[in-house]
């Protein structure tokens, strides 16, 4: 079954707090609630 | 209309993040949507989440139907899936079907197997773009007719031999999951297996008529455990429309969205051109507008009062103390709402056992909400499930379009 | 809605280009210094946050976070290489990575594909 997946990506520069969020967020056509 | 739903902080769209989190204040279309053709269908199952079986005569004209597939290509709704009742009784479906792939909108449709004949399986298996779901709800006839009627394992068997005969790619078996065929699994996944099929299962909602098969239909605390299981160990091919994600508070979480989509991803378009939240809330206070009104569907979608609510996330509410919270979001709106729960309380199933109590400790006298939209059979139907103890009446043939075909009610 | 099968001419001479990301054994590395383009059989439909990209052949569904990276996969076809493309979007170098990482999911579920124009 397609999975979510998400990429990793490498961690930015050392003075950044937050680690970069993924940009490209795959999803399952059948994976979302309310469709029969 | 409005009321029923909790009070909702401002709603302020979050920068990057999750992808569910930006899914929670909605989107500029869904990404898929249900669309039910006919209330209109040859069977009488007993937990049919539309209260399925006589044609509305409101229903969209073939080319009212056209107008909505021209605005789901417009808004780029790439998919949708198609249902009813049965859409294949409809004499139109099969050009509205064409009508749609030939216009940007994929389709999948759920049938009970009753129009699949080999030349209709064979006409499937050369259309790109076309996606087939049988429903089955027992792996053996026995199980499966007790909620479905008489005849109608034999249907959806015979429309799956045939879809495999014909070479047809990736269909579909869709299970309810019930306390009945809960054991099943496994025969299940053999029995698609066996044609080539995608076995998906999906869950079982207090919703149109199953609200009244509910209390003695729905899984056990432990078949959902048990299923909980089964899916992280066979979980892999097997589809659930990610309506299991209540379970994601066991644990691991399932694959899928795990997110109540309704008005934010997804939404129903009913045979009289209603635009509600979720095929399982056919109700009036989810009912965000009509097609048929200026501005058709995408109006109705981005600018309904119903659905801004609903993209407003709620901020408060005994759920989100939970630890679980993040794993099942509060589990399902539908499933709430038809058994009398608030909407910012546990889930009736609720893995953690907060349903049950949240079940026990309403009022003895409430009168759960009951939808008036009702197009069931009124009276005795050929083939009719006998899972609420009403006698067999066996059907005329097996694939009479109607229930009512040869039967004598002198 | 055409569906465009997945070149898999396997790159000559294969000393990795800056930014190469290395992805599973059974797959060609992403490679950023060739031609790429979007998918003919993939639509992408903005969104508040970015764009949703659907394959209508593998059905395959995959959010884009940011608009410039849907700037980004909207442009590939008319540069050489994923670094040009890159600049000619004004994307920071610092987050040239984090892009052609992103672009490499794109490209294993399809939904960009190697172009045979240069």
């Amino acid at each position: 079954m397609p999975e979510q997946t998400e990429t990793e990506t490498p961690a930015p520069a050392a003075e950044e707090v937050l680690v970069e969020d993924s940009l490209v967020e795959e999803v399952s056509i059948d994976g979302m609630c309310g469709v029969y | 209309m409005t009321a029923v739903l909790p009070p909702r902080a401002p709603a302020q769209r979050p920068t990057g993040g999750k992808l569910i989190d930006q899914f929670e204040y909605g989107l500029d279309a869904p990404i898929c949507l249900t669309w039910e053709l006919t209330y209109a269908c040859n069977l009488a199952c007993a937990h049919c989440l539309s209260s399925s079986g006589r044609r509305d005569p409101r229903e969209l004209s073939t080319a009212e139907a056209e107008g909505v597939i021209d605005e789901l290509q417009r808004m780029q709704v790439f998919y949708v899936n198609v249902g009813g009742g049965e859409p294949t009784v409809r004499p139109d479906f099969w050009h509205l079907l064409d009508y749609a792939i030939g216009h940007d909108v994929g389709v999948k449709f759920s049938t009970n197997g009753v129009k699949l004949n080999k030349a209709r399986a064979a006409q499937l298996a050369r259309t790109d773009y076309v996606d087939v779901q049988i429903s089955l709800d027992g792996a053996t006839a026995e199980v499966n007719d007790r909620v479905r009627g008489t005849g109608s394992y034999a249907t959806a068997i015979t429309a799956l031999e045939n879809l495999a005969e014909a070479g047809m790619k990736d269909f579909k078996v869709s299970v309810v999951v019930t306390r009945e065929n809960a054991g099943q699994l496994d025969a299940f996944k053999a029995l698609t297996d066996s044609f080539g099929a995608q076995l998906r299962i999906t869950r079982l909602r207090p919703s149109g008529r199953g609200a009244d098969v509910w209390d003695e239909l729905h899984p056990t605390m432990a078949q959902q455990k048990d299923l909980y299981q089964w899916l992280l160990a066979n979980g892999d091919g097997v589809l659930t429309g990610d309506s299991f994600f209540h379970l994601s508070a066991f644990g691991e979480a399932l694959p899928g969205l795990n997110l109540c989509g309704a008005g934010r991803v997804v939404c129903l378009i009913d045979p009289v051109g209603d635009v509600y939240a979720c095929p399982f809330a056919i109700h009036e206070n989810f009912l965000a507008g009509n097609v048929r009104s200026p501005g058709g569907f995408q109006t109705v979608w981005q600018q309904s009062e119903l659905f801004a609510d609903l993209r407003n996330p709620q901020t408060g509410g005994a759920c989100t103390k939970c630890q679980h919270f993040d794993s099942c979001r509060g589990g399902c709106m539908a499933a709430k709402f038809f058994t009398g729960l608030p909407l910012d309380g546990p889930d009736p199933e609720c893995v953690q056992g907060y349903g049950e109590s949240a079940l026990a400790a309403r009022d003895l006298e409430l009168v759960t909400p009951k939808s008036h939209i009702d197009h069931s059979h009124k009276g005795p139907v050929r083939g009719q499930p006998t899972l609420l103890g009403m006698p067999s009446i066996p059907p005329a043939k097996i694939c009479d379009e109607s229930p009512l075909a040869g039967l004598d009610l002198r | 809605m055409a569906d465009t099968a997945l070149v898999t001419d396997p790159a000559a001479g294969t000393s990795p280009a800056a930014g190469e990301v290395t992805i599973p054994a059974d797959e060609l590395p992403f490679d950023p210094s060739l031609p790429w383009q979007k998918s003919a059989s993939v639509a992408l439909r903005p969104e508040p946050f970015g764009a949703l990209v659907y394959h209508f052949g593998n059905r395959k569904l995959s959010f884009l976070k940011s608009k410039p990276l849907v700037a980004v996969v909207k442009a590939l076809a008319e540069h050489p290489d994923v670094p040009s493309t890159l600049r000619a979007c004004e994307v920071p170098e610092a987050q040239h990575p984090a892009y052609v990482t992103a672009l490499a999911t794109l490209s294993r579920s399809q939904m960009i594909e190697k172009r045979s124009t240069p």
